[in-house]
């Protein structure tokens, strides 16, 4: 077992546990994108960032591929984490906004405006796809071709791979397939149709006064 | 073509495991083989080996150096590194590009040159610098790699010097938009 700190809690989880396997045991939710329980993790959306390390010498790792240390301390979230959370989220609204998924994210955590130039990409290029054509399908039909502002998804010389079966998994797994609900015509880059709202008790208390989720009875209190 | 894998897993000493083939040196044996990676090739190789094509082409199509196009025989680079770029490599590969008639990436119609950019040879002191079947020459300027490249050109084409500024001055007219205007004029 290794035993380390996680948001000031004392825990222990066994040998080879990632941050975020750790984190999602002890019922913190840690968001992600390019993350999948049943693919080997891979570190590219960035979302699932968790602060490492002690104060004034600490660090921003990817969740996902950090495996827990003994006597490491994790935040998951703190101020900085958040806050790099919420860009993150806000910069793949400006690239790929009319993912359902993407739109969820943002009205989760409250992301309301896209400081960036607005792009319409249909891919995020989270790798997803790819790591379940080749890990639970054994196909390796689709892959990455190309590098830098070039690289994209695509099958073997750009043809209809041999090894496809059309099990249809790529869509499936797809965080960006979804469209969002108004459709993908949509002119404005953030939905927000179902903003959480934020519970009002955080800005009284330090915790949560409630779990209900969504939160219904702030509803009333809720300060705009 | 069911001899190519044969023979490259023979050629291969040290890198070919069956299961652990190092996907890059196989694919520089090829491309040295081939002088490029011929679609074929790759597929058989895949079959054989039991790799994967599209591992393969993700490799093929990341590395600059690999080329999925058949190349020149002859292989003309300009460095555009940032020394090189100072000191007008821009101008020289303008010139190199008038004087072969094809566009950095292409390769000549005959197949017996390629045109090339590259990012650093890490000899930025000779800058800028261009590279002809591996030879390095350093200080260009517009004019000495022209020469350069005619003398090349000449030798390896057994043509004067009057017939050659011809050949360029051909190459140059049918590479200019309003050649290709005319001729979608005549078609209609």
């Amino acid at each position: 077992m290794v035993n380390f700190k996680l948001n000031g809690l004392e825990v222990a989880v066994e040998k080879g546990t990632t941050l975020l396997e750790a984190a999602r045991f002890y019922g913190i939710e840690i968001p992600t994108l390019c993350y999948d329980a049943g693919l080997s993790p891979y570190g590219a959306c960035r979302l699932c960032l968790v602060e490492v390390g002690e104060p004034g010498k600490s660090r921003l790792v990817t969740s996902c591929t950090y495996p827990a240390r003994e006597g490491l301390q994790v935040r998951t979230h703190s101020q900085w984490v958040v806050n790099t959370r919420k860009l993150i989220i806000e910069l793949y609204l400006a690239t790929c906004p009319s993912s359902k998924t993407i739109q969820d994210l943002a009205s989760r955590y409250h992301v309301t405006g896209v400081r960036f130039r607005q792009k319409h990409e249909d891919c995020i290029l989270c790798g997803l796809c790819i790591r379940y054509c080749s890990e639970q399908m054994q196909a390796k039909a689709i892959g990455f071709i190309n590098r830098g502002e070039k690289r994209r998804i695509s099958t073997p010389f750009e043809r209809k791979a041999e090894e496809c079966r059309f099990c249809g998994g790529c869509m499936y797994i797809c965080p960006a397939c979804q469209a969002r609900c108004q459709g993908p015509e949509e002119k404005e880059a953030v939905c927000n149709a179902c903003l959480n709202l934020s519970p009002p008790c955080l800005d009284r208390f330090n915790d949560a006064m409630c779990y209900l989720d969504p939160c219904v009875a702030c509803e009333q209190g809720r300060k705009e | 073509m069911a001899k190519v894998a044969e023979e490259l897993k023979n050629g291969q000493k040290e890198t070919a495991g069956q299961n652990n083939v190092s996907l890059v040196a196989l694919l520089q044996e090829v491309q040295e083989r081939y002088n490029y990676l011929p679609e074929d090739v790759l597929r058989e190789l895949a079959r054989e080996k039991n790799l994967s094509l599209m591992e393969m082409y993700s490799v093929a199509t990341f590395y600059k150096s690999f080329s999925l196009q058949p190349r020149g025989k002859h292989k003309v680079a300009t460095c555009s590194g940032t020394a090189c770029h100072v000191r007008g490599s821009e101008k020289v590969t303008e010139e190199l590009s008038r004087v072969l008639g094809i566009k950095p990436g292409e390769t000549s119609q005959d197949g017996a040159y390629s045109l090339e950019t590259v990012n650093c040879l890490g000899a930025c002191a000779l800058a800028p610098l261009v590279v002809v079947d591996g030879e390095y020459h350093g200080n260009m300027t517009a004019a000495r790699a022209a020469a350069l490249i005619k003398e090349h050109l000449k030798k390896s084409r057994g043509l004067s010097a009057a017939e050659l500024e011809q050949d360029v001055e051909k190459k140059a007219w049918e590479g200019c938009s309003c050649a290709i205007l005319l001729a979608g004029n005549d078609k209609k």
